[in-house]
């Protein structure tokens, strides 16, 4: 094998690669499988065109339309893989009426009704995040198992089952219908924030964050507000991602995690925090709050104030009120908990905050918000003790420094 | 597609033992509607209840020998009541279907769903 990376590409030409295959990826796997009626046979097609296309591009550059590009080499692969398959005689007149041609891939999106079969209820919830960025956004096996903190093979395994399930059960490719439209949304934005979640925090141990996963997300979730403008909760989601990736750049110094209370905050992205606040504005319009608008409203006033003290805490404290309405977790109260120091003194918290033991014992943030508010309260001999207890229960590395480097 | 719907529950249906007889009964009502109303749209197209585990007979092959078995096929706390076949077009149509059967209502009870091989 030769190595497909050579040292002279230019990194802007392997990004932008990147965006033409994430723009292509869906919509082809969704074209293809309506074309042969085989998510697996369409899915790993595309991969095989999608590898082709990185090593050719790096070579020639970009073609004009990648898509269709990604879209010829992966119907070719795919039909190689239908004549070895032994229903190949039975498919075939179907595959001959079909049209050959994929379906335009500027909106009228086919990648929202993939999206909702991948984040299908009859899945694992790990087989759904694995298969969406692997089918929808365009992930390698590789990339994944690192954002997952798995290895290839597992992924493999993951991903192979699930198509088998869809393909096997007869999945639908469809948006669902107005019935269980809501159920079924909500576990598509789970998935989402969830690949965000997996690049924001980046669990992998040495790199501390991987940008481009949360990227990925983030642009998935406006593309799932923007085909489904009256669904409040998605217009929420990609509202929070906006804010929260908004932060990232003041949210790193080198490999270390900035704490927002210590952020630059003339680094934040001032024009995607405008955005951002459209879009939670938008969706409120709509008339039916829920909890991933209620944690765009937190992001929101956090991303409006110009410093810590300068933050409206009761407004935050109130949010988080609203939001238990919706998702009374102990993680939420956690939070609540955090906002609630500012307001009414860090022994309030603290109680608030005790009480949660038992759930969140294993939690590192758990011990971490305990030590927070133990030295507001100069309690320092205790602080250091949950300080360790956080550090003994994180496996992320930027964690660990910034917990070990407490306790130095 | 065709679908079939494994109904399981509590071996020796100690829960519904446990039930107020007019609950009991209620539900069996609503079993017996849901039967019918998916039969008629043709949704099932057949499926029985079975009896209780202790009739079954089974007979399973143990290094080269044909062994025949006085029970079910596996002891377990839980095992098959019934099952049913369903001629809908989606898993979606097949899941509707299936998240509503009445018997939900108990605990413990439960539904499988799995795709048949279309010969």
């Amino acid at each position: 094998m030769t190595n497909p990376i050579s040292p002279s590409v230019d990194p802007s030409t392997d990004r932008s690669i990147d965006l033409a295959v994430r723009d292509a990826v869906g919509q082809v796997v969704a074209s293809l499988t309506r074309w042969c009626g085989d998510l697996d046979v369409a899915e790993e097609s595309v991969a095989d065109a999608v590898e082709a296309a990185v090593v050719e591009w790096r070579r020639t550059g970009l073609p004009d339309r990648p898509g269709a590009w990604i879209h010829t080499v992966a119907r070719r692969r795919a039909l190689d893989r239908l004549r070895r398959s032994s229903r190949f005689a039975e498919r075939m007149p179907l595959l001959a009426a079909s049209p050959s041609e994929p379906k335009p891939l500027d909106g009228g999106d086919d990648r929202l009704p993939l999206l909702f079969a991948c984040c299908h209820p009859a899945l694992a919830p790990e087989s759904q995040l694995a298969l969406t960025l692997r089918a929808v956004i365009g992930l390698t096996t590789r990339q994944i198992a690192r954002a997952l903190l798995s290895t290839e093979s597992a992924v493999t395994r993951r991903i192979t089952r699930a198509k088998h399930k869809i393909v096997a059960n007869a999945i639908p490719l469809a948006v669902p219908g107005p019935d269980d439209r809501a159920e079924r949304l909500e576990q598509v934005l789970t998935v989402v924030y969830l690949a965000f979640n997996e690049g924001y925090v980046g669990t992998e141990g040495a790199a501390g964050h991987d940008r481009v996963l949360a990227e990925d997300a983030l642009w998935l979730a406006r593309l799932v507000a923007a085909q489904l403008p009256d669904e409040p909760e998605a217009i929420g989601l990609a509202a929070l991602l906006t804010l929260l990736h908004a932060r990232v750049r003041a949210r790193w110094d080198g490999d270390r995690i900035v704490l927002l209370e210590h952020q630059d905050r003339s680094r934040w992205d001032h024009a995607a925090i405008a955005d951002g606040i459209e879009l939670v504005q938008r969706a409120g319009a709509l008339g039916r709050p829920g909890r991933l608008q209620l944690q765009a409203a937190i992001a929101a006033v956090h991303c409006e104030a110009v410093s810590v003290d300068a933050t409206d805490w009761s407004q935050i404290v109130v949010l988080y009120d609203l939001l238990r309405r919706h998702d009374d977790s102990p993680v939420v109260r956690l939070n609540r908990a955090v906002a609630l120091a500012h307001v009414a003194g860090p022994e309030v918290a603290l109680r608030d905050v005790d009480v949660l033991r038992a759930e969140l014992e294993e939690y590192h943030l758990f011990h971490a918000v305990r030590a927070h508010l133990l030295r507001g309260l100069e309690r320092h001999d205790d602080a250091r003790v949950a300080d360790a207890e956080a550090l003994a229960r994180t496996a992320n590395d930027a964690e660990r420094r910034l917990l070990t480097e407490r306790l130095a | 597609m065709k679908y079939v719907m494994l109904f399981t529950g509590v071996a020796d249906e100690a829960l519904w033992q446990t039930l107020p007889p007019e609950e009991m009964e209620r539900i069996m009502g609503e079993i017996g509607a849901w039967w019918e109303e998916h039969a008629a749209s043709g949704a099932i197209v057949g499926g029985d209840r079975l009896q209780g585990g202790s009739t079954a007979t089974t007979f399973r092959m143990q290094d080269g020998v044909l062994q025949t078995i006085d029970g079910p096929f596996i002891e377990a706390k839980e095992e098959v009541g019934g099952f049913g076949i369903l001629e809908v077009p989606d898993l979606d149509a097949a899941l509707a279907i299936a998240r509503t059967w009445p018997a939900l209502q108990v605990q413990g009870e439960s539904i499988e769903v799995r795709p048949a091989y279309e010969m």
